[in-house]
């Protein structure tokens, strides 16, 4: 890591660093460009895992997080500006796929507006929105903002700020689609959708020109509603994100704040806690393989693959006290000890996968017309992959070796057997066919887990009042859908003064215009399903 | 009409048995003829065994209600297995979810476009006062200001059970309607919707 740093100060001496597990960098806003654009072809830092906006009070800014996916290494880069009526900060979207989706996201939390961003408009709150509501001087008084029955006002056109040579802002109001494109409206009330996403999709006879992706149906601001809270408290809506790796992302948050504050975790809980994610990654596979089937016609299928789901749900009912929603892990450990029988529960469960896979694969896998559905449609390059942020078993599909649980190992991860998944084809068949076979590979770890599961404390003594010292903490784990990251900021008090969440499912649904163009109508519903993304989860 | 039961469940078995007991009376006060009153029964024998749900979700809740269409749980025992994905095929609507700002307009576009008679079923913490959410600034604190709701199905998410349970009551409650003749719920979704208009000209904000 000095390395690196001395590497930077030589190259761009404005650079200050500051100290952490992950290089903090600071850069004034026009350097920012430069030096991503170095650390990107110079240095393989080619996958931008998230952007978190801060409000610091005296200056607003942006935290990219960087990570290569050859070395593994991550970087942390601060920009700000003082500049509260009218901030402005230099794009980098031109640099990675998915930095134009985020940024509109800082955009629409913070009104930080991006310079050279091609689509600078709000992504989740309606047009009219006033106020920026992750700044520190939001007013929410509710009549500002009211809930109003009249449709939302929609428009045709995006913002754009540009930089001219001369270092002039120059602000013009270009069109999303063209003016003769028929654009057909697809959700958010639709049963393909998984949820209520909205599609406004271009069409030129049955072939898809472009996709506006349209989100914020179900933004229910959890970032700003965790800022509020204690510590502990944050930890539930981690079950309401993506409900189906609850144990995952609750797992994700208790070892940032584990990490900032110093916790030892018992043996015995962390063990419980990967067993528990693996449990849910096993169900959430179930899910998807039971929706994805029926949306593409094949409804039996849902029944076949919930019936393994409702063996989980039941394990899980039994320890947790819940079928969804478990609020099981808690910092330090997890909530209450295993239920008695759950051990010969979970070897109940595993004895029946393997009969399942082969079920599975047999109805639906190899059916021609499955086949044609999905082989070759919607296919996802490597490096498109990667530029777009698409983690998990989507990524994976695409050759890229993101599994967290195998490049940055945390609980027991690393005394683990197994294998990633990895297909190269990128198409919705290999996204399909990764997501079955990880559930051998998730069974695999349950048996070994079942063998090494130590007697002990599943709690350690953790302070009643819970403060963080000052600083910030950034931990990504292994969703169920992707990489999971929770960046928090704390000022030392017992609550967060920023939590960010950097979720998977936000880029999965982003990359449905890219890898939809010029395909057909009837595949966009077998490439959103395939890309499995949960819209709690994006809009958060 | 006396005990007022559904799907079969002993009628002390029921937790809420005073509601139904009311509307009842109010459908004595009024009075019924014996011929439409038999009428009545037939039809609202039909309708309460085969309400359509419509198949709108917008979180979590969502998930338990395709545990519930699936075969462990079962609902097409009870006649409710039919969920339609346009509105103007289903008889009830079970909000399973939080319902934002953004929503707002589209749900209640659904509710409009639901054929009458309907019925909303509020489904979860979320959709009956905001929920773990309330604080939010960009959610509605309860469907109830936007829709009139006929049951309230508590649980974050509820188990499939309550939502069974749920949906049994609200056969219970299209039992006791009057179908010709005036139906006697009618009135006061009227005084609601009177109370709660909509954006006449829609095509106004449109930019």
């Amino acid at each position: 890591m000095a390395n690196l740093q001395e590497t930077i100060s030589a190259k761009f001496p404005e650079a200050t660093f500051g100290e952490g597990e992950i290089l903090p960098v600071n850069i004034p806003d026009a350097k920012l460009h430069d030096l991503v654009k170095w650390l990107r072809d110079e240095q393989k830092f080619d996958f931008l895992v998230t952007i978190v906006g801060m409000d610091w009070v005296s200056s607003m800014g942006c935290v990219y997080y960087l990570n290569s996916t050859t070395t593994g290494q991550y970087i942390s880069i601060r920009t700000e500006t003082t500049d509260r009526d009218n901030p402005m900060l230099h794009s980098i979207a031109d640099l990675y796929h998915i930095a134009g989706i985020y940024e509109r996201e800082v955009y629409d939390f913070y009104g930080i507006i991006f310079v050279n961003n091609p689509d600078m408009r709000r992504l989740f709150l309606n047009i009219d929105w006033v106020g920026y509501p992750l700044r520190k001087d939001y007013d929410a008084t509710p009549e500002i903002n009211p809930v109003s029955v009249e449709n939302e006002r929609q428009t045709d056109h995006t913002d754009v700020w540009e930089e001219r040579p001369d270092g002039t802002i120059k602000h013009s109001r270009p069109r999303i689609f063209a003016e003769d494109d028929f654009v057909v409206n697809i959700g958010p009330q639709h049963p393909s959708t998984h949820g209520v996403l909205r599609f406004r999709t271009a069409l030129d006879g049955e072939t898809i020109k472009k996709i506006d992706v349209y989100m914020g149906y179900i933004h229910r601001g959890v970032e700003k509603l965790c800022e509020d809270l204690t510590y502990p408290q944050t930890l539930h809506f981690m079950d309401r994100l993506d409900y189906f790796s609850a144990h995952n992302y609750h797992h994700g948050l208790c070892l940032a704040i584990e990490k900032a504050a110093g916790i030892e975790v018992p043996r015995r809980a962390q063990v419980i806690r990967v067993m528990m994610d693996e449990l849910s990654r096993i169900a959430s596979h179930c899910l998807f393989i039971g929706t994805f089937c029926m949306d593409l016609g094949a409804t039996t299928m849902l029944f076949y693959a919930l019936r393994v789901r409702e063996q989980i749900l039941d394990i899980m009912d039994k320890t947790c006290g819940a079928r969804m929603t478990f609020n099981y892990a808690c910092i330090g450990g997890v909530m209450q000890d295993l239920a008695p029988d759950f051990v010969q529960d979970v070897q109940a469960l595993l004895d029946t996968i393997d009969r399942n896979y082969k079920e599975y694969n047999k109805l639906f896998t190899g059916n021609v017309i499955a086949q044609n559905r999905l082989c070759n449609v919607g296919v996802l390059s490597h490096d498109d992959a990667i530029s777009y942020g698409i983690t998990g078993p989507s990524g994976r599909a695409s050759g890229w070796a993101c599994d967290v649980r195998k490049t940055h190992p945390y609980a027991v991860y690393n005394e683990l057997d197994f294998e990633q998944v990895i297909r190269t084809e990128g198409d919705s068949m290999a996204r399909f066919r990764n997501r079955v076979d990880e559930l051998l590979q998730s069974k695999h770890i349950l048996e070994q887990l079942l063998t090494m599961l130590p007697e002990g404390d599943y709690c350690a003594k953790v302070p009643k009042v819970l403060k963080l010292p000052q600083g910030h903490w950034f931990q990504v784990v292994e969703g169920c859908r992707g990489v999971f990251g929770v960046y928090i900021e704390s000022n030392g008090t017992t609550k967060p003064f920023r939590l960010k969440l950097a979720t998977p499912s936000l880029p999965a649904a982003a990359v449905v215009d890219h890898i939809t163009s010029g395909q057909k109508i009837a595949d966009l519903i077998t490439i959103g399903g395939s890309m499995d993304y949960i819209v709690p989860d994006m809009d958060r | 009409m006396k005990q007022v039961t559904a799907q079969g469940l002993p009628y002390d078995a029921w937790k809420d048995n005073e509601y139904i007991e009311n509307l009842v009376e109010k459908l004595r006060e009024s009075g019924t003829n014996v011929l439409v009153g038999t009428f009545d029964k037939l039809i609202n024998w039909g309708r309460s065994n085969s309400l359509w749900p419509l198949t709108f979700a917008t979180s979590c809740c969502g998930i338990e209600f395709v545990s519930l269409g699936a075969a462990r749980f079962d609902m097409a025992r009870f006649g409710w297995e039919v969920a339609r994905s346009s509105p103007r095929q289903a008889d009830f609507m079970m909000v399973a979810g939080t319902i934002v700002h953004r929503m707002v307009p589209v749900f209640r576009r659904l509710y409009d476009q639901l054929a009458e008679p309907k019925y909303v079923i509020a489904c979860g913490s979320c959709a009956i006062s905001g929920g773990p959410f309330r604080k939010s600034y960009h959610v509605a604190k309860g469907i109830d200001d936007i829709v009139p709701v006929d049951v309230y199905c508590p649980g974050c998410p509820p188990r499939p059970e309550a939502m069974i349970y749920a949906i049994m009551q609200l056969s219970r409650k299209v039992k006791v309607e009057r179908f010709f003749g005036g139906v006697n719920r009618k009135e006061s979704r009227k005084e609601f919707l009177a109370a709660h208009p909509i954006c006449e000209n829609a095509e106004a904000n449109i930019d």
